[in-house]
């Protein structure tokens, strides 16, 4: 099939950037989304012009790289996928097909498709791991977790920290990759004992780079791995306790 | 190395925290924890739910009592007695939980419209640069993505309420205490009675969001039963709403005259 594409061209941080227009052609039903976009830079590499830049990795929906907003939605037309799992039998002959970046001011934009998530980095930083003394691996199975809680951990632990959450959210906020990565903690005996600083050190950290949660569900709506927003409930019911507490942060 | 000033210890504080700590006159530094709550987002959405909460109580209440109009103008009148002079007495002096409600609610009010200001202007912050494609919206509803604008609808609304039958600015003939009278005298107005439904449509809206959102922002959330914070939003706001209106339809209607 052929398509025309309209990509966000940006060739530094400090450039304003223009849509450009390319012809897509050739495109097999069969190939993923990327791959079409590789096609089309062996073309412009042809043509002498510069390649598009966009990030990728695995190729296979698990490194959170690949986020690019299509056609005014994050990762693309397919609910619970990323970018790369997007596959062209989407799409049909003749299709115009709209290529932006990730926008927030906590993701500025690099090159092109490609932003800088290291603010998702600070936030990590700040909190999002277990303090374990060294020494040799304990057991498995020493300390008992219920099946129930062990699962929704496993839920929230499924971010892949794409930042689709951000981008699909109205007022850039990250409120739920902050909750899948404070909760995915807090849920389990292991992450219990700093689970009060740990929410609040990472919500203020969040709040440096982001925008504010509204409750419009767009981040659940749009992230590749189904995150529910009952992680942020849960978030913003531990940040409210660690600011009761007095031994919180 | 610096000599007697530093700290023992490592600092433990976030370095946004150390950062806007060092910023501060040494007053404000050793305020409350209510006041450092408040100054995150997150608290200020807490404080959003919270005096949403202390409203939808007032407005629920105030819509039952308005129905008191389809009984008889002295009910009302009455009631509207009762509310200004006899609420809680002998228990309170006359006038005191009137005013005590007063406080509340302005307080609420005031707090509402300030942590939603403040936190647009974070919003609008977090992205300096919009999409410059129009975006596809999945999930986000008409009603979440126009709080904003409905309300400001409904403050203004508050405001013209106010002068028309507590002031009685823009009511013709007005006269304190006569519930039932002032009610028919502006409400005759089709502008006025249009008007008044069209605020309280806006009002419904954003209750309609508002009233689900709340449990959000206070963190109350049991997969199981979350289903039941949507029923109870809409029946809220469809409930409430309807009473309102009700009054101004009879009246525009002829059957309250």
């Amino acid at each position: 099939m052929k398509l025309t594409l309209h990509v966000w061209r940006q060739n530094s941080p400090t450039d304003a950037g223009r849509f450009e227009s390319y012809t897509a052609a050739d495109i097999s039903e069969d190939m993923s989304f990327l791959e079409m976009l590789d096609q089309v830079n062996e073309q412009l590499i042809a043509d002498g012009i510069e390649p598009i830049q966009f990030e990728h990795d695995c190729r296979e929906g698990i490194c959170g790289s690949c986020g690019v907003m299509i056609d005014g939605r994050a990762h693309g037309p397919q609910r619970g996928t990323a970018t790369c799992q997007l596959h062209m039998r989407q799409y049909s002959d003749g299709d115009e097909i709209t290529i932006e970046p990730w926008r927030a001011a906590g993701f500025p934009v690099i090159k092109d498709l490609v932003v800088d998530r290291s603010a998702f980095d600070r936030i990590i930083e700040s909190g999002g791991y277990v303090s374990v003394p060294t020494g040799a691996a304990p057991d498995a199975n020493l300390i008992p977790v219920p099946k129930e809680t062990a699962d929704r951990a496993m839920d929230a632990a499924t971010c892949i920290g794409c930042g689709a959450c951000v981008a699909a959210c109205p007022n850039g906020a990250a409120q739920l990759f902050t909750a899948a990565k404070v909760s995915q903690l807090n849920m389990l005996p292991q992450g219990r004992p700093e689970k009060l600083e740990r929410v609040a050190n990472m919500v203020d950290t969040m709040e440096q780079f982001f925008g504010s949660c509204t409750n419009v569900r767009e981040c659940e709506a749009s992230c590749p791995k189904e995150i529910s927003i009952d992680f942020i409930a849960m978030m913003n019911r531990d940040y409210l306790r660690s600011r009761f507490s007095s031994n919180g942060a | 190395m610096s000599t007697t000033q530093q700290p023992p210890r490592a600092d433990s504080r976030t370095p946004a925290e150390q950062q806007a700590t060092a910023k501060r006159p040494a007053a404000v530094r050793y305020s409350t924890w209510a006041f450092e709550f408040y100054r995150s987002a997150l608290g200020k959405k807490y404080v959003m739910a919270i005096t949403g909460v202390i409203g939808m109580a007032y407005i629920f209440g105030h819509m039952i009592g308005n129905l008191k109009i389809f009984i008889s103008p002295e009910s009302i009148d009455a009631y509207g007695e009762w509310l200004r002079e006899s609420l809680l007495y002998p228990i309170l002096p006359h006038q005191v939980a009137l005013w005590g409600i007063r406080l509340v609610l302005i307080a609420a009010l005031v707090l509402h419209v300030h942590a939603a200001y403040a936190l647009t202007v974070i919003n609008r912050r977090a992205r300096p640069v919009k999409y410059q494609t129009s975006r596809d919206y999945i999930a986000a509803d008409f009603a979440a993505r126009t709080m904003r604008w409905t309300g400001i609808i409904v403050l203004l609304f508050i405001g013209y309420h106010l002068a028309d039958f507590t002031w009685g600015w823009f009511n013709p003939g007005f006269e304190r205490g006569s519930v039932y009278r002032n009610a028919v005298a502006s409400l005759s107005n089709p502008v006025v009675a249009l008007f008044y439904i069209t605020a309280n449509l806006a009002l419904g809206v954003h209750l309609y969001h508002g009233a689900w959102s709340l449990f959000q922002s206070l963190g109350v959330s049991r997969p199981r039963f979350n289903r039941w914070r949507r029923v109870f939003a809409t029946a809220f706001a469809v409930v409430t709403i309807g009473g309102f209106i009700s009054v101004p339809l009879a009246v525009l209607l002829g059957i309250v005259e």
